[in-house]
């Protein structure tokens, strides 16, 4: 190799930038963002319920029937540009009910997980932070608990409080959030024990900003995570109890119901009064589901493979 | 090992007195008496003569008692809408079949989801890992009954190859063992394809091929053992899953288990046979985690019996 | 010294890794012989590609994202970088043996340490139980753990970290390998284990006569047990020669760099030790000249687009810098007298 003599000169440096990060750093969020946005079938998840959510608000509305109007003369009939999914036994129209079912199976599903995260976020967190004699008590409870089988102690609740919307949601909020309080009490005893946050506290950081600062920031992506995922588990619930005769009463309808209804009609040929609401109560959990993995992959990219 | 036995087995017995005492104060904060039906009420005497049968005139802590008592001698009483039953014969009659059923899907959900889960894994972000995957994810969203649904519509109606419905031969067991396994095959899978990949990536892992091992080996010998142990630890949730899960499927399939009884429980308001299939099943899951615990601690050499995993 | 004959010859090295929107060359053109008997360390920062380096000799490159690039890795007229994996496996373990920094997480915690040592004698030499049984247990001797009959039955979590370690290296040497590869062994033990495992390496090397590479940040290590050393700077071998070469006679920048930020005793305490300033550069997109050069005190116009060739020191000792170059050595004569030398 020829190299040209006038090069052995010392090198003219650029004002001392050695220690330079060369590639962009993101923060937390952009970084979720980002692997969020390039999950396709998350963001396929996150489109689907948007629709939905849509469709259970406007869709009862357009369809120009009423969900509880019966007719004798129009009853099991096929779908038709009359009736979309066509009708049921009643002659109701099945597209109306199955939005209106939406409605009523996506709030069981969101005020469910809703509750589920206050309790389960308060409880678990209490337990974690103080840690000790309270935590040791406060987590036996909830291992009793846990070791209930959780659909037969809702079915006692709701045996209990009689059937309806409002005992439906308290049923399974009083057994959900148990798995929430779980989690976070891990993450927040895993956290309070860490080496920063230890760090933190010898700066003499108060409680609250190491909360602010350090506890939330670390467990919000689990949070948000387990609320996307406790919502199908909820409305789930809600068409398995509706399946065994402890949902909404007639004439409100929630896709459980509506399946359950509909099963008869596997021998009498009227499908579309099974098949629809059974596809939707599918579709939605698939969806929240794979959001939900999607948006654990995005905040913890180290459990992606 | 002993001491964690005996400790174990007091901490089972005191959750399962916490769950009949919360199961028995809550059936018996339901306002009315269980013998008035739609609003009418009964003759009086044929009332107070019921209530005398059921210890109803009793006060309600002597009530509490007496159930214990019962308990204690694995009595379950009487069964509230027809006297003539107990809930001890329902028992007998319904869990053989919902144990047959429920041993089925249970059994094929662990061969399956781990076979799955594992093959996924070592084809990882390959098509077979996709695929699997994606049964996984549908598993868990569908519902058993649409599943069941399905399998009715066509293995039994369109192309006739099993009984629709009702209990008896082998071929009564496959549908609805089928829809009560989808569910846990998913959870399975998913479980053992993170925990395979994760011990896949483990130092030990690579000490094994450093020794020139073959890969068949370092799977089976090293890694798989060690991704399924967790899923040891599912099996007491599992099994309540498929029990209760059984509900809906032994009323899809018309299947004469605990179902059956609890769902006529159910629509009877038949307050002795709910709370007898509550205890007797909660029993049973109880008991079944305790042996799973014990069991992971047989086969864990890691777990000293300090009822906390070891960090050293 | 007398003349060894050569064990391993790797020639021109390349490993990538793939990464997200690109390639990361993480070994960049490696060359270095072992001979029999001799014990080699490689040196360097973290991210310099010694660890890459050896798990490439043992092809241990997890295969779904890095590759060997290009080169020969020759052993016993074999060239293992391109070997067939099923011949490689009847390789490693028993002519060429690993061991890794932390013993806790490189054995199995579920699996007896006498099967863990056992399988391998299994596998390579096909003898019964009984007969690896007893090999298991010499091993366990010869590494210096007591009762070893009892603790073949014994699980991890049961030993102490230098017995762990004592573990590894007995699992390493059961098959009595011609290449012992030690990756950072003693890192993360305490110093006083450390020195004990060192005289192991040294006791263990008189008795079997096999040869070690030993991969390091640790010049302490090094000194107490290395014949030569091979210092690598962002996946490339800087400089290389006998160990008293490079301890007394350092010629490439870096090498002094990090014999000076090394504390010593014999060193005057008043001079503070010096860090070697900067990180190392992104092998996202390696530089065109000398990687070390950003970093470098004496760097010269001609290290920013030009790589250094090798140069003799002199007979085994060997460095790669533009300072080796006359004309350099010319400007430094005519502006400063050099320091360090």
């Amino acid at each position: 190799m020829i190299v040209s003599d006038d090069l052995f000169i010392p090198m003219r440096k650029d004002s001392s930038n050695a220690e330079a990060i060369v590639r962009p750093q993101l923060t937390y969020w952009q970084g979720a963002w980002i692997r969020l946005r390039g999950n396709k079938l998350a963001l396929m998840g996150l489109v689907i319920i948007i629709l939905l959510v849509g469709m259970a608000i406007v869709g009862p509305m357009i369809s120009g029937h009423d969900y509880a109007k019966q007719s004798i003369i129009s009853k099991n009939k096929a779908p038709s540009d009359a009736n979309w999914f066509g009708t049921d036994e009643f002659g109701r129209d099945v597209f109306t009910r199955v939005w209106y079912g939406a409605r009523i199976s996506l709030f069981v599903g969101l005020m469910a997980a809703l509750i589920d995260f206050f309790i389960g976020v308060l409880y678990g967190g209490i337990a974690g932070y103080l840690g000790g004699r309270v935590d040791n008590m406060m987590m036996r409870f909830v291992d009793i608990l846990y070791g209930l089988p959780y659909l037969l102690v809702v079915i006692l609740l709701m045996v209990v409080m009689g059937p309806g919307l409002m005992t439906i949601i308290v049923a399974l909020s009083a057994t959900g959030w148990i798995g929430m309080a779980r989690t976070i009490r891990g993450q927040v005893l895993q956290m309070k024990n860490s080496e920063y946050v230890l760090a933190a506290k010898t700066m003499g950081a108060k409680p609250f900003y190491i909360i602010r600062k350090h506890l939330l920031p670390n467990t919000i992506g689990i949070i948000i995570v387990y609320v996307t995922l406790s919502v199908p588990s909820a409305i789930f619930s809600e068409a398995f109890l509706s399946f065994l005769g402890l949902g909404v009463q007639a004439p409100q309808a929630s896709w459980g119901v509506m399946a359950n209804d509909g099963l008869s009609t596997l021998l009498s040929g009227h499908w579309w009064r099974l098949f629809f609401p059974a596809f939707f109560i599918s579709l939605t959990m698939l969806a929240f589901n794979v959001l939900g993995d999607g948006l654990r992959d995005a905040f913890d990219p180290k459990s992606r493979r | 090992m002993l001491s964690f036995v005996i400790r174990r087995f007091i901490s089972m017995i005191v959750t399962l007195w916490l769950i009949i005492t919360l199961t028995f104060f809550l059936m018996h904060a339901v306002p009315g008496s269980p013998f008035e039906k739609d609003g009418k009420g009964l003759n009086e005497a044929v009332a107070a003569n019921l209530n005398a049968y059921y210890n109803l005139d009793k006060p309600l802590i002597v009530q509490y008692g007496l159930y214990l008592k019962q308990l204690v001698q694995f009595d379950l009483g009487p069964s509230i809408a027809n006297s003539s039953d107990t809930v001890n014969k329902m028992i007998a009659r319904g869990f053989p079949v919902s144990f047959q059923l429920g041993i089925v899907s249970v059994l094929f959900a662990i061969v399956t989801g781990i076979a799955l889960g594992v093959v996924a894994a070592l084809r990882h972000n390959r098509l077979i890992d996709y695929i699997a995957m994606i049964i996984a994810v549908v598993g868990i969203s569908i519902p058993s009954f649409v599943v069941a649904s399905l399998l009715i519509k066509y293995l039994a109606v369109e192309w006739k190859l099993l009984p629709t419905a009702t209990w008896g031969t082998w071929q009564h067991v496959i549908m609805p063992a089928l829809a009560l396994a989808f569910g846990p095959i998913a959870i399975i899978a998913r479980l053992t394809r993170t925990n395979m990949l994760e011990v896949l990536t483990q130092e030990y892992i690579e000490t094994a091929r450093a020794k020139g091992l073959s890969p068949a080996t370092i799977v089976i010998k090293h890694a798989l053992r060690n991704a399924v142990l967790p899923v040891v630890t599912l099996l007491g949730a599992l099994i309540a899953n498929v029990l209760t899960g059984s509900f809906v499927i032994e009323k899809i399939f018309a299947i004469p288990g605990m179902g059956k009884y609890f769902v006529a429980g159910i629509n009877n308001r038949d307050y002795s046979v709910i709370m007898g299939t509550t205890v007797f099943y909660s029993a049973l899951l109880i008991f079944m985690m305790f042996v799973v615990d014990v069991l992971y601690g047989i086969i864990d050499p890691r777990i000293k019996f300090h009822g906390k995993e070891s960090k050293g | 010294m007398e003349q060894r004959e050569t064990l391993l010859e790797v020639s021109g090295l390349k490993v990538t890794f793939r990464a997200h929107g690109g390639e990361i060359s993480a070994v960049r053109d490696v060359n270095f012989s072992l001979k029999k008997g001799e014990t080699l360390a490689i040196v360097g920062e973290s991210g310099c590609g010694k660890s890459v380096t050896a798990k490439s000799i043992m092809r241990l490159v997890p295969e779904h994202i890095g590759k060997i690039a290009g080169g020969s890795i020759l052993f016993k007229g074999k060239d293992l970088a391109k070997l067939p994996e099923k011949e490689m496996q009847g390789i490693r373990g028993s002519e060429i043996s690993m061991i890794f920094q932390d013993a806790m997480t490189s054995l199995n915690p579920t699996i007896t340490i006498g099967e863990q040592i056992m399988e391998g004698i299994i596998r390579h030499q096909k003898v019964p139980r009984s007969e690896a049984k007893r090999q298991a247990i010499e091993i366990l001797q010869l590494v210096g753990i007591a009762n070893p009959e009892s603790r073949l039955k014994q699980y991890l979590h049961q030993f102490s970290g230098g017995m762990r370690q004592r573990i590894m290296i007995a699992i390493a040497l059961v098959c009595n390998p011609s290449i012992l590869i030690a990756d950072e062994p003693t890192t993360a033990l305490d110093v006083t284990i450390q020195a004990q495992i060192i005289d192991l390496f040294k006791s263990i090397q008189q008795k079997t006569g096999v040869s070690i590479i030993i991969i390091t940040h640790d010049l302490g290590v090094v000194a107490k047990i290395a014949d030569r050393v091979n210092v690598m700077y962002a996946g490339k071998v800087v400089e290389s020669g006998p160990v008293s070469d490079i301890f007394y006679n350092p010629q490439h920048p870096y090498t002094k760099g990090l014999l000076a930020s090394m504390p010593r005793l014999d060193a005057d305490r008043n001079i503070p030790l010096s860090p070697i300033p900067g990180t190392p550069p992104d092998l996202f997109s390696p530089p065109l000249g000398c990687a070390f050069a950003e970093r470098c005190n004496h760097a010269l116009e001609v290290c920013r687009n030009y790589q250094p060739e090798e140069t003799k020191v002199h007979n085994a000792h060997a460095v790669s810098c533009w300072l080796q170059d006359p004309r350099a050595k010319k400007l430094l004569a005519s502006t400063q007298a050099p320091t360090g030398t």
